[in-house]
């Protein structure tokens, strides 16, 4: 029965995660490009287009490490000391782009220093959320219950690779969500960034993904015997697939399209990092079965989660639909 | 540069300056997200434009003070983690339940329906977006209800067993872990805080335009509206924190000897001291002024009840008393001088000078911060009172540290320290301006804050800012 919680929670915390992805991924991404839009109307139309959702948006990444601390607090316990730099930056980053959407319409005379400040706290918090990620994929030294390395162990060319990947995919989610949403010359503009974001971000995710089986034999295993490889061996076909169906979609203008085959993108890489880490929630050191909280604690969690979760998403999409459209109606 | 400091130390001053300047948020917002569902109600039931202009006014604000809540709150959900480790790992099973019952029930709920309380007047009607403000409003309870029954576990555990791992788990019943012993009490004093706290700030706001001019109508409404609540909340809240007092004597009886600066036990009745240096090295209070037999007369309701001191605390248990008998002595007379402010507004209001009476709204206007600094010193209260334990009695804070390096932590505590006072001080006088300014006719529809609705253009939001108030 507790091995069937863990893969639950696993699931759930999984889940969580990728929503924070997809979710802030495009508040942020639009953060990063900010300052490729004209100051006035370009911008004031970028950040209306987050603006009334931004916030329910970042609490996935609250209930992503809530989650972790109640679910497998040992894996909490380990991975956020080895992670403590990136973290802090990370929680620095969110305080400058959280407070960007209020202060720069509070004082006009000071709004291009706010809007910088959107940008840096955009791109510091997503570039650190990928050193986290590259961090956890080369593996964290464990001491018995604890993080047992030193305190700048995290920086290595892979995970600056993983950090300004995440920044490049991040950028490609906000390009597109501004495809959706804004029109005229933003969106025009949203369209040219898109199209190069794309690009690169598809050069990420070959970087990332060559990179990795170099990281530890471990990968290589997983990734090239059987059973893996069945799924292993889908995802650059699909990846292909799906680059291809992305151009198509930009060239013909399609507004929904390119977002919806950027998320397509996030998901493939998604899945590829689960087949290299489950049943691992710290590669090569502590299954999610070592580090998960008690029968009784998951089963408790799980009934909220389970009556709460479809609540959050009918009224988050909800929320979504009532700020439908494009925001820059009625401009002109 | 911080090698040589000891990094527990600075962890321990990181998370207490990071959670002191986030409670201030929250403090402020529980209130105000009431006051703004209660100024909806007025303005449905009574078509009177003005409660929407307040309403609209009191939004622009509560934006701002949100949303310092919410970027200095994701700190907290993670420095359990980064600086707390060891407590992390023991205490998860327990706490983190319910932690993750606080998002899934109240940060969803504020975050979610906040857009379209902010910016969804026009496209959702007036029935949903009051609906909304509620939803908001009741988020923020919620959000209380979970991080004090957490809070209140650390200082009151029950319901728990302890694993091989040495963790703390559930003992079977959550509901003796959710409503530990100290919970129920901490719930209504630190709510009815937040209340007191806002209604006092409302008041401020209020006073602050009548200076200006006594025929304000919005001054007036706010005004009598702040001084009637502080009339009501203020005397519960000094019942509710009596009641959280005989409840701390009974569970962490420390804490109440730090904050009555009793290191000497009383056998026949202890003096309550009003003032006085306490010396915890020599283990007496300096200088002190005291009331023979009061202290007695109010913790055991028996003047001549005998009552312990720290002398039967071991000296490396004791909490750090001078911290914990000022900031007391600070939220108490705050208490009392809230309780004066009230008697006055009401003595006032009898003698039909409510809006008249400047030397009361100059009064006002000085007790405006005054709920957030009994607040923050309550906080440091109950915290400084119940060290040295994380977890009351269980687990001491040294034992609960992350193995982190001192230069890590001191770098963090330093970049903590100046993006706080910046960030936070530059949005709170964006809220002060704001507040200056006061209500207008016709408040605009969040002003000129990031409007998505049709027709309003950026440009005409800062001609608006421009017109002189």
């Amino acid at each position: 029965m507790n091995y069937d919680l863990a893969t639950i929670w696993a699931g759930l915390i999984a889940f969580a995660v990728f929503a924070y992805v997809v979710l802030d991924g495009f508040d942020l991404g639009i953060g990063i490009l900010f300052p490729r839009f004209a100051r006035g109307p370009e911008r004031d139309q970028a950040m209306n287009a987050i603006a009334p959702v931004w916030d329910g948006n970042e609490t996935w990444l609250i209930l992503g490490g809530g989650g972790l601390f109640a679910a497998f607090p040992l894996a909490y316990a380990i991975i956020l000391p080895a992670l403590y730099p990136p973290i802090i930056a990370m929680l620095l980053g969110l305080i400058f782009r959280g407070v960007a959407f209020e202060f720069r319409w509070r004082d006009p005379a000071h709004q291009p220093f706010w809007d910088t400040a959107f940008t840096t706290g955009s791109t510091v918090a997503a570039f650190a959320q990928g050193v986290t990620l590259g961090a956890l994929l080369q593996g964290i030294t464990v001491a018995g219950r604890a993080y047992g390395g030193g305190w700048l162990d995290w920086l290595t060319p892979f995970t600056v690779l993983t950090g300004l990947s995440v920044v490049v995919g991040y950028a490609l989610l906000g390009a597109c969500w501004l495809i959706v949403k804004t029109e005229g010359e933003t969106e025009r503009h949203a369209y040219a960034l898109a199209r190069v974001l794309g690009a690169l971000t598809i050069v990420a995710i070959i970087a990332v993904s060559g990179a990795t089986p170099f990281l530890a034999h471990s990968y290589v295993q997983r990734w090239f015997t059987f059973p893996g490889v069945l799924i292993t061996a889908q995802v650059p076909l699909l990846v292909a697939i799906v680059s291809v169906l992305f151009w198509r979609a930009l060239a013909a203008h399609r507004r929904i399209a390119p977002f919806g085959l950027a998320l397509v993108l996030f998901a493939l890489s998604f899945i590829g990092l689960g087949i290299s880490m489950f049943p691992y929630i710290i590669p090569r050191s502590v299954t999610i079965w070592q580090a998960a909280a008690p029968e009784a604690s998951q089963a408790f969690m799980l009934v909220g989660a389970g009556i709460m979760l479809p609540i959050i998403l009918a009224y988050t999409a909800w929320s979504y639909w009532v700020f439908r459209g494009k925001v820059g109606e009625g401009y002109h | 540069m911080f090698a040589a400091l000891d990094p527990i130390l600075l962890a321990r001053i990181q998370f207490g300056f990071t959670v002191s300047f986030h409670f201030i948020f929250p403090s402020f917002s529980i209130g105000l997200a009431s006051y703004l569902a209660v100024l909806e109600a007025l303005w449905l039931r009574t078509q009177d434009d003005a409660y929407l202009d307040l309403f609209k006014f009191w939004l622009k604000i509560f934006a701002v003070a949100f949303a310092m809540g919410v970027v200095s709150g994701i700190v907290m959900s993670y420095q359990f983690g980064t600086n707390w480790a060891v407590f992390s790992d023991k205490t998860g099973p327990v706490l983190g339940p319910l932690m993750a019952y606080e998002v899934l029930t109240a940060f969803f709920l504020e975050a979610g329906f906040l857009g379209v309380m902010l910016f969804g007047m026009e496209k959702v009607g007036k029935k949903l977006h009051f609906a909304a403000t509620c939803m908001v409003a009741l988020g923020t309870f919620i959000s209380a209800f979970w991080i004090l029954s957490a809070n209140s576990w650390m200082q009151t555990p029950q319901g728990y067993a302890v694993n091989a791992a040495g963790q703390f788990v559930p003992g079977g019943d959550w509901l003796a872990i959710i409503f530990n012993p100290s919970f129920p009490y901490r719930l209504v004093h630190t709510v009815t805080g937040a209340y007191l706290t806002t209604a006092l700030a409302v008041g401020a706001v209020g006073a602050w335009h009548l200076l200006r001019d006594q025929n304000n109508r919005f001054a007036r409404i706010m005004f009598s509206m702040a001084m009637g609540m502080i009339a009501v909340v203020a005397p519960l809240q000094i019942a509710a924190g009596d009641t959280q007092g005989l409840n701390t004597l009974e569970h962490q009886p420390a804490k109440v000897m730090a904050m009555e600066g009793h290191f000497q036990s009383h056998k026949e009745g202890a003096p309550l001291i009003l003032f006085g240096l306490p010396n915890q090295r020599d283990q007496r209070v300096d200088y002190a002024v005291e009331i023979p037999k009061l202290s007695s007369l109010i913790l055991k309701h028996d003047a001549n009840a005998p009552l312990a001191g720290l002398d039967t605390i071991a000296r490396d248990k004791q909490p750090p008393v001078p911290v914990v008998f000022w900031s007391f002595r600070v939220m108490v007379g705050l208490g009392f001088a809230m309780l004066g402010l009230a008697l006055w507004a009401l003595y006032a209001r009898l003698r039909g000078r409510l809006f008249a009476w400047s030397w009361l709204h100059r009064a006002a206007l000085v007790m405006g911060p005054s709920g957030f600094v009994a607040v923050i010193a309550g906080w440091i209260t109950t915290e400084v009172g119940r060290q040295p334990y994380t977890v009351y009695g269980l687990l001491q804070t040294a034992q609960s540290a992350s193995p982190l390096a001192a230069p890590a932590v001191g770098a963090s505590l330093a970049a903590f320290v100046l993006v706080y006072f910046a960030v936070f001080g530059v949005g709170t006088w964006y809220i002060l301006k704001l507040m200056n300014e006061g209500v207008h006719v016709d408040e605009p529809d969040l002003g000129d804050a990031p409007i998505r609705t049709a027709g309003v253009t950026p440009a005409l939001q800062v001609q608006r800012q421009g017109q002189p108030a």
